[in-house]
């Protein structure tokens, strides 16, 4: 688990009068400076090329390459899927975070490690590991290679880390009295969750499924080998750059930068401490 | 609460259901695949010179992309959380942008601002014989841009926590900026920063989106090892392919238990 509890919240540095140690206002200038200037060669003009290219042949141009129908239905699907993925998140990512924190059982803290490992597995290792236990050649007999069911699997395996993570350490330090003075005044268990435990966790949920989300709408590596005819925005936006198409790959593109800036801001509204990332 | 025995098994029985179907068995199965086919025959591909030059590649993109990510991530941390000062929102979501946007579409805004034909700059680069796209510098680029956040967003919360106590304090007995945050800060944040750094190799390692787009996929010569995996499959060599993939799964599973060890030393 990243990011340690917050204890306590932040210091309260801005009241503080300005301590000696800080760098002077000529050094905090140039380091700030600096750092944005980093960002603005490594992250911001980047993009800025991508939103001029995208625009490149007018508002009408960036138009058509959007609401091209094969576009349109790659952007529809991937949204479809997408939600479908972060709905069953938000439920068993919160279940198992709810059985690695109140339940106990030999071998939990190598699951509770486990989960972690869509975070360090390369996504296109991630998408063989599924073809190779529910693909054409499948030890078990289950085949859904090239299909919708496969994309969102893989979706479901490189989005899991996010709900568990977000909601685990809200968990651990949700104050049990409320539960219990709940028990104590006749509230069954399905009430004590749904009335107490469950709006204590809505903020963490939320977050963790918005970056779910944003995760899913843009995986590309997990499924290239598996997704066959399936329309993704990734592979199609893909498909576009290797077609010599790059007005049109970039249209798309700035659909997605924008539903990420969109993301990032609606995150931006939940605590963001003690989330995975 | 007090949960029902038979509702709490099933609970806990649902949700390891789920994870071996979903997790573990998945990665169980890249294990016997690759010594369903004899593992030496397998493991042909990955010694082979174009396997071997992947695993290069790879092994100089996190070299010169997770030093770099973790200098500006330390910076960039300590900027955010001791300074004050207009524009820190917008500063916070440019640094975030890696982790909610597509791969495919950093590429692609890469190849728009480097490429040889497309780039805004690239052109000129080119005329002087610098090639970005399609080449190492491109790739690496990449990287940087996708594994940017994780260090920034490890030591924030560190730092945020520690305060500036003891850093004061430092300064009071006479110690300038750089001693501070050699002998104060640095120690301080040691365990968020080497987290930050874990988890950016683990992501530049198995970089697949971003870098399919600014390679151009020369094998021998462009290819890093996750590119690699998907030619194997795509030449219908799966034997190759699973082995390239094992040894990647290792380096995850390595790289899950250092994040562990790290966990457990960030409690104390």
């Amino acid at each position: 688990m990243s990011g340690s509890a917050p204890i306590g919240g932040a210091p309260p540095t801005a009241a503080l009068p300005r301590p000696a140690f800080r760098p002077r206002l000529g050094s905090a200038l140039l380091s700030r400076g600096l750092v944005t200037t980093w960002l603005s060669i490594m992250v911001l003009i980047p993009l800025v090329a991508l939103v001029l290219k995208s625009f490149e042949g007018g508002l009408a141009g960036f138009w058509d390459a959007v609401s091209a129908p094969q576009a349109l239905e790659a952007l529809q699907v991937t949204v479809l899927i997408a939600l479908v993925v972060t709905v069953i998140n938000c439920v068993l990512g919160t279940a198992i975070a709810w059985v690695l924190v109140r339940d106990e059982f030999p071998g939990k803290r190598l699951i509770n490690s486990l989960i972690d490992l869509p975070f360090a597995l390369p996504t296109i290792v991630a998408g063989i590991t599924l073809l190779a236990l529910y693909g054409n050649d499948s030890p078990i007999g289950v085949d859904i290679a090239y299909t919708s069911t496969a994309v969102a699997l893989a979706l479901l395996f490189v989005t899991l880390p996010f709900v568990v993570r977000a909601v685990q350490p809200t968990l651990i330090e949700l104050d049990r009295d409320m539960e219990e003075a709940a028990a104590s005044l006749g509230a069954g268990s399905l009430t004590i969750f749904r009335r107490i435990v469950l709006p204590n966790l809505r903020p963490a949920i939320l977050a963790g499924a918005a970056l779910a989300f944003a995760r899913a709408i843009g995986e590309f590596g997990s499924l290239i080998l598996l997704a066959g005819n399936t329309q993704i925005a990734s592979i199609y936006i893909f498909a576009k750059i290797e077609s010599g198409d790059a007005g049109g790959a970039a249209a798309v593109s700035v659909v997605l930068l924008v539903a990420a800036v969109l993301i990032l801001l609606v995150i931006g509204r939940f605590a963001r401490r003690g989330l995975p990332v | 609460m007090s949960v029902p025995p038979l509702s709490r098994y099933g609970l806990r029985f649902g949700v390891l259901f789920y994870l071996s179907a979903l997790l573990i068995f998945p990665v169980a199965m890249i294990f016997i695949r690759t010594f369903e086919d004899g593992f030496l025959q397998s493991f042909e591909a990955v010694t082979s010179p174009e396997g071997l030059a992947a695993l290069k590649l790879t092994l100089i993109t996190v070299l010169i992309a997770v030093p770099a990510n973790t200098i500006f991530g330390i910076g960039a941390a300590l900027v955010l959380v001791r300074q004050r000062f207009r524009g820190k929102a917008i500063l916070n979501t440019l640094i975030d942008i890696p982790f909610a946007i597509s791969p495919v579409v950093i590429g692609l805004a890469l190849v728009l601002l480097y490429g040889p034909r497309d780039g805004i700059v690239g052109e000129w680069f080119y005329d002087h014989g610098i090639r970005i796209i399609f080449s190492t510098p491109g790739i690496v680029i990449a990287c940087m841009f996708v594994s940017l956040p994780f260090v920034v967003r490890e030591v924030v919360p560190v730092l945020q926590e520690i305060g500036d106590e003891q850093e004061q304090a430092a300064s009071t007995l006479g110690a300038n900026w750089w001693q501070t945050f050699w002998r104060v800060t640095l120690p301080a944040i040691r365990w968020g920063v080497t987290y930050g750094v874990v988890l950016s190799t683990a992501r530049v390692l198995g970089e697949f989106g971003a870098v399919s787009v600014v390679s151009g996929r020369i094998s021998g010569q462009t290819e890093t090892l996750p590119l690699f995996v998907r030619k194997q499959f795509e030449v219908f060599n799966e034997g190759g392919g699973y082995a390239a993939s094992m040894v990647l799964a290792v380096l995850a599973l390595l790289t899950l238990i250092v994040m562990n060890l790290i966990n457990t030393r960030k409690e104390v």
